[in-house]
């Protein structure tokens, strides 16, 4: 390494990986089903998914996480999405496609894809 | 792009209580379900509960857990990290509140603390430079040599108000403005990593979390003073600080952050280690760099000061690891920053590592200031088993203790040297009634008679004779006049030794004669201890009007010192005796009692 452009190019690559280990309770929270339900009906891609798109676009403060049964199990995968100061939202029937879509259109550009939400099975 | 970071410490302490199985269990239960490529398992160094290890930290989520055995491993996995369902039964119950997590940050253990030096540690994986350099690691090389000017180094180290952390407080930027000003074909940066104060060990956490910031910190001193070459003096006893000081030595010189020519700036500098075979005399600075040159480690006269005559008769500094360890973060963040924090005369934050009678062993960092009482009691949870503090012992065999009534001193160098204990490296061990004083002295002698190195009278005779007489008393057979010999001794022996080691070796009589003289009474006009200490002014006696005659004491002496016939009152023969107390301990009728 010969200059500080080259050390800043590490740290730029790392710095995800690192900002990730701190307690930070202020970011949006996005939240995969994985209990038995939520494994068979595809849970997991949806996470990688998710999980390599929020990488891909760089996005910060954001923390994806899995948790148990949220008793819907006729509805998963879901994803659930708490932003501070804002309503939580349900997508439900989730795949790796709409994932994605969720990541562009909600995650990063801030509207909510109201045709994938809880609202529009129940209803 | 992994979604989840599983931390396991990585330290000395956690090592020991088997967190390396742990963490190969981890990878292969990982493995075994396919979710290698999802979640990541990186050891760290230590993260300061040493009391709570092995410990295991899962983000993003933040959750904590404490004393996880191998056998722990696969439902953390199977649960936790497949499922999301925390394994609450492990989790360190002061992280959570009812069925909510709390944040480590906010439990009473973390959230006094101010990391500087021990921001990465328990954070970053110290064996890879890529996670180093993501926390902005070498940046503050990279600023010095290609923006600022040695003068420009130095000045922002001297304003930052940076001292000394290896005891002395001696003010970082003046040393470093010394040696700088003294021309030489070749200087030398060295590390005194040989900390060597029982019960201390802030410096090896330092070294086995976070070993780059000392390379770092380095390679900045050297370019502030002109040097090209530096060296660790690293004691052999930290085995695996060294392999990770190695580790991290080979991964800068390929990155060319070490080596020549850094960043482009014409700018050498390379680094060594040196081991160091567990002589306490060697964290002396003269006895250090005479070791290095592969002498027997021994002290020498100052002056020469080492700025102006020290590493083969060259200009050098030395400094310890944690003073290093603050270097980097002065640099990025300016000598205003580092200068806001602690009192008037003591900047930034101090390490101390908390042991003896405490609830939370470990490591904290504290900002210069923070009273005895805050430390205790907030931070390590008080004194265990509903007893009473006595005092807390600062500075290891070369400091003092401070007693009760001193609880609420806010520590700096200053004030614990006008109380008559001094920083030290930062061992803190807390005592409670149980511990005798005159027994604690003894211990530090025992010790001092022990490592010192033999070269001047003073300490090789004074510390044995001075051992001798706090013998003679813990024994019942001191006299008025013993008191007043070891006092006499005491200052004789502090005005004449040649170093550091002599000088202070007599602080733990002097300051235990201070504040417990009580104590040293006992043992000499009333031939007791109070703490029940001392053996030989210990007595075990049955009460035949308690005693139901069971046997029970009987079948476990160890030395069959008991008689009795059953359902008889039981006798102690005192000339067998071995005042072990077992009997003491298993008696069920609280018949036995010390005296």
């Amino acid at each position: 390494m010969k200059s500080l452009e080259e050390l800043k190019a590490i740290r730029e690559k790392m710095q995800g990986q690192i900002g990730f280990r701190s307690d930070s309770s202020t970011g949006t929270r996005v939240i995969v089903g994985m209990a038995t339900c939520g494994i068979a009906s595809g849970a997991r891609p949806v996470l990688t998914t998710l999980v390599e798109e929020v990488a891909k676009k760089k996005l910060e403060n954001i923390q994806i996480t899995q948790t148990g049964c949220i008793g819907l199990c006729q509805f998963e995968p879901i994803v659930e999405i708490l932003e501070p100061g804002k309503e939580k939202v349900t997508y439900v029937k989730m795949n790796s496609e709409k994932a994605k879509e969720v990541v562009e259109r909600h995650l990063v550009r801030g509207q909510v894809i109201s045709e994938y939400t809880i609202e529009k099975y129940i209803k | 792009m992994y979604r989840s970071h599983v931390l396991v410490c990585g330290g000395t302490g956690c090592t020991s209580s088997g967190s390396l199985e742990i963490i190969d269990e981890m990878k292969k239960e990982i493995d075994s379900l396919g979710l290698t490529k999802e979640i990541a398992v990186i050891k760290t160094g230590c993260h300061g509960l040493c009391a709570l290890g092995p410990i295991i930290l899962v983000y993003p989520e933040g959750v904590f857990y404490s004393r996880v055995a191998v056998t722990d491993v696969k439902e953390i996995v199977n649960e936790h990290l497949l499922k999301g369902r925390i394994v609450k039964r492990l989790v360190y119950d002061e992280t959570i509140e009812g069925d909510k997590l709390k944040p480590l940050t906010e439990t009473d253990f973390y959230k006094r603390q101010h990391r500087i030096v021990l921001r990465n540690c328990g954070v970053i994986n110290p064996e890879v430079i890529e996670e180093y350099i993501g926390t902005g690691g070498y940046e503050a090389l990279g600023k010095v040599v290609t923006e600022m000017t040695p003068e420009d180094v130095i000045q922002v180290i001297s304003d930052s108000g940076l001292r000394g952390r290896g005891g002395g407080g001696f003010p970082t930027g003046l040393k470093w403005k010394l040696a700088a000003g003294n021309d030489a074909d070749q200087k030398y940066v060295c590390c005194n990593a040989d900390e060597g104060d029982p019960g201390a060990f802030m410096d090896r956490s330092v070294l086995e979390g976070d070993p780059h910031v000392l390379l770092e910190a380095m390679a900045i001193a050297g370019y502030a003073i002109g040097a090209s070459q530096g060296y660790i003096y690293v004691r052999a006893e930290y085995p695996i600080a060294i392999e990770r000081l190695e580790i991290a030595i080979d991964q800068a010189r390929e990155y060319g952050l070490l080596g020549k020519d850094i960043f482009g700036s014409g700018f050498d500098f390379d680094l060594g280690l040196r081991l160091g075979a567990g002589a306490f005399v060697c964290g002396e600075e003269t006895a250090l760099m005479t070791s290095i040159e592969g002498n027997r480690g021994e002290p020498r006269p100052r002056p020469p000061f080492p700025a102006e005559k020290g590493l083969f008769q060259k200009p050098t500094i030395l400094n310890n690891v944690e003073t290093y360890a603050n270097v980097p973060r002065i640099i990025l963040k300016g000598a205003e920053w580092f200068a806001s924090m602690g009192t008037e005369k003591a900047k930034g934050t101090k390490v101390f590592a908390l042991g003896g009678k405490i609830k939370n062993t470990g490591l904290v960092e504290i900002p210069m200031g923070t009273t005895l009482r805050e430390v205790i009691e907030d931070i390590g949870g008080g004194v265990p088993n509903g007893k009473k503090f006595k005092a807390a012992q600062t500075g290891g065999p070369s400091g003092g203790c401070i007693p009760f009534e001193h609880f609420d001193i806010p520590m700096d160098y200053d004030n614990l040297i006008s109380i008559g204990s001094m920083m030290g490296s930062g061992g803190l061990i807390v005592m409670d009634e149980d511990n005798c004083m005159v027994d604690i002295a003894k211990f530090f002698l025992q010790f001092t008679v022990d490592e010192s190195c033999g070269k001047c009278t003073p300490c090789r005779v004074g510390t044995k004779r001075m051992y001798e007489i706090l013998d003679k008393i813990t024994k019942g057979q001191g006299t008025i006049e013993d008191l007043d010999k070891l006092e006499a001794l005491c200052y004789y022996i502090k005005d004449n030794s040649l170093c550091g080691l002599g000088q202070t070796a007599p602080n733990p009589v002097l300051s235990t004669l201070r504040y417990f003289r009580d104590e040293y009474m006992a043992h000499i006009v009333d031939k007791r201890c109070p703490a029940g200490v001392c053996k030989d002014l210990l007595q075990f006696v049955i009460d035949p009007e308690k005693c139901v005659g069971c046997t029970l004491c009987a079948r476990n002496c160890p030395v069959s010192a008991i008689t009795g016939a059953v359902k008889e009152a039981h006798v102690i023969d005192q000339d067998k005796c071995v005042k072990c107390g077992v009997c003491y301990e298993k008696c069920k009728f609280n018949a036995i009692s010390k005296k």
